[in-house]
């Protein structure tokens, strides 16, 4: 998967909920359709932001796992 | 005019059928969940804890607000709420949970987003004469009070038993659409449920606060007995690890697994730190009042740390390190008779300062 992101956040070392409160914080200043890459290594994201991005009608573009970081592609709607 | 409300949301099921009564009249909801940094779930996945099914645990708030469609934000409290659970003015509850504080705080923040999003009032789960500490009639108009949302804070699941609201007498919700449920049975809200298709949530005990643990209270009101003070580090460790009292007062905590190890590295600059040369936990320890470790100490804990690592020839080197100083151990392990003297635990042997 190939996406390009406006906006690279790294919640990596964080656990839930915090990579969700730092998704919502960057999701809040970001512009309508940008794309944000949230970096975890929470395995759980992997549940959480598909689920954030259902509360919040945001789209969730998908993810992706490379050297056991998590990368998941958000954009604001 | 469309009406908007805020509702303080747990995840648990009260506070989805509150949301659900409100919604059902047309009134659009925000649900908001509070991050107060005593997040069980969040020391779950630290620790790498799965479920039998092997899923993770989830943020009861997260998931039920996604499977039954509120829009929901998870606001981060957890720097002022250390001040609400170190000075509570209304005293604690049945643990160390300071309900009625937590609730004012709670519904303060919850006003300033009801502000912020235009929103007319605040919904609630609360449930008349629940709990014993917060949910009686006194406490809740304290809460309302105290929180500056006088006639505004809406509790659809005791509505009738309580006061008109604002959005009641205003005619934004139907009064007679709510209910009046009071007690602790959970009777009538297994039933309203089933009435709302809400076909699946947390157990009561299910929460995702700490406070509310009796294990966590229980080293909570140890190191106040023995230290007489409890600092920000204290309330974020006391979940982690197996912890220990020395004789001599010392705090010993010592990690369960590779997610505690990691999490414990995070305190190696200011702590007494262990490291075993092999593999084993690492350990972090505090004097009574920043006190040298003695000599003795140290080698209970290096003989502590051998007891949960891999030995060789009944041994294994621990470094151990604070400040700009460095030192190898060698720990022999003890048996666990002679480890539970020290063990600060509400169910197993307890330490000489057990409170």
């Amino acid at each position: 998967m190939e996406i390009k992101a406006d906006i690279v956040h790294d919640a990596t070392g964080t656990y839930c909920p915090i990579p969700i409160t730092e998704l919502a914080k960057v999701a809040k200043k970001a512009e309508k359709g940008q794309i944000i890459e949230l970096l975890a290594d929470d395995e759980g994201a992997i549940q959480d932001v598909p689920a954030w991005c259902q509360t919040t009608g945001n789209e969730f573009l998908g993810y992706k796992e490379e050297d056991g970081i998590l990368h998941f592609y958000i954009r604001k709607v | 005019m469309k009406r908007k409300a805020v509702a303080l949301y747990s995840g648990g099921l009260d506070s989805t059928l509150a949301i659900k009564l409100v919604q059902n009249q047309g009134i659009d909801v925000l649900a908001l969940h509070f991050y107060t940094g005593f997040c069980i779930t969040e020391t779950k996945r630290r620790r790498g804890e799965k479920k039998e099914d092997g899923s993770h645990y989830m943020n009861p708030a997260l998931k039920y607000a996604a499977k039954y469609g509120f829009p929901l934000e998870i606001v981060d409290i957890s720097d002022g709420y250390m001040n609400v659970i170190l000075n509570p003015k209304y005293g604690y509850g049945a643990n160390i949970n300071p309900c009625i504080d937590c609730r004012i705080y709670m519904f303060k923040k919850a006003k300033e987003i009801m502000q912020e999003v235009g929103a007319d009032f605040v919904i609630s789960g609360e449930v008349l004469g629940q709990r014993p500490k917060s949910q009686k009639s006194i406490p809740l108009k304290i809460i309302e009070n105290e929180s500056g949302l006088e006639g505004l804070i809406l509790r659809p699941l005791s509505a009738k038993k309580l006061p008109p609201t604002v959005p009641e007498i205003n005619g934004w919700v139907d009064r007679e659409k709510l209910e009046g449920i009071v007690g602790r049975s959970r009777k009538r809200q297994i039933e309203l449920a089933k009435e709302l298709g809400i076909d699946e949530y947390e157990s009561p005990a299910g929460g995702c606060c700490y406070l509310t643990d009796e294990n966590y209270a229980y080293k909570y009101k140890e190191t106040m007995a023995v230290e007489g003070k409890i600092t920000q580090e204290d309330l974020v460790l006391f979940p982690v690890g197996r912890h220990f009292r020395l004789d001599s007062g010392t705090k010993l905590i010592v990690s369960r697994n590779e997610g505690e190890n990691n999490f414990l590295l995070g305190f190696k600059k200011n702590y007494h730190f262990f490291e075993p040369l092999g593999k084993g936990p690492v350990a972090i320890a505090k004097t009574i009042n920043g006190e040298i470790l003695d000599e003795d100490d140290k080698q209970i804990i290096a003989n502590i740390i051998a007891r949960y690592s891999k030995t060789i020839d009944g041994k294994i080197d621990v470094k151990y390190s604070f400040m700009d100083r460095e030192e190898i151990l060698t720990g022999f392990p003890f048996d666990d008779e002679t480890i539970n003297q020290w063990r600060v635990s509400l169910n197993g042997n307890k330490s000489r300062h057990s409170p």
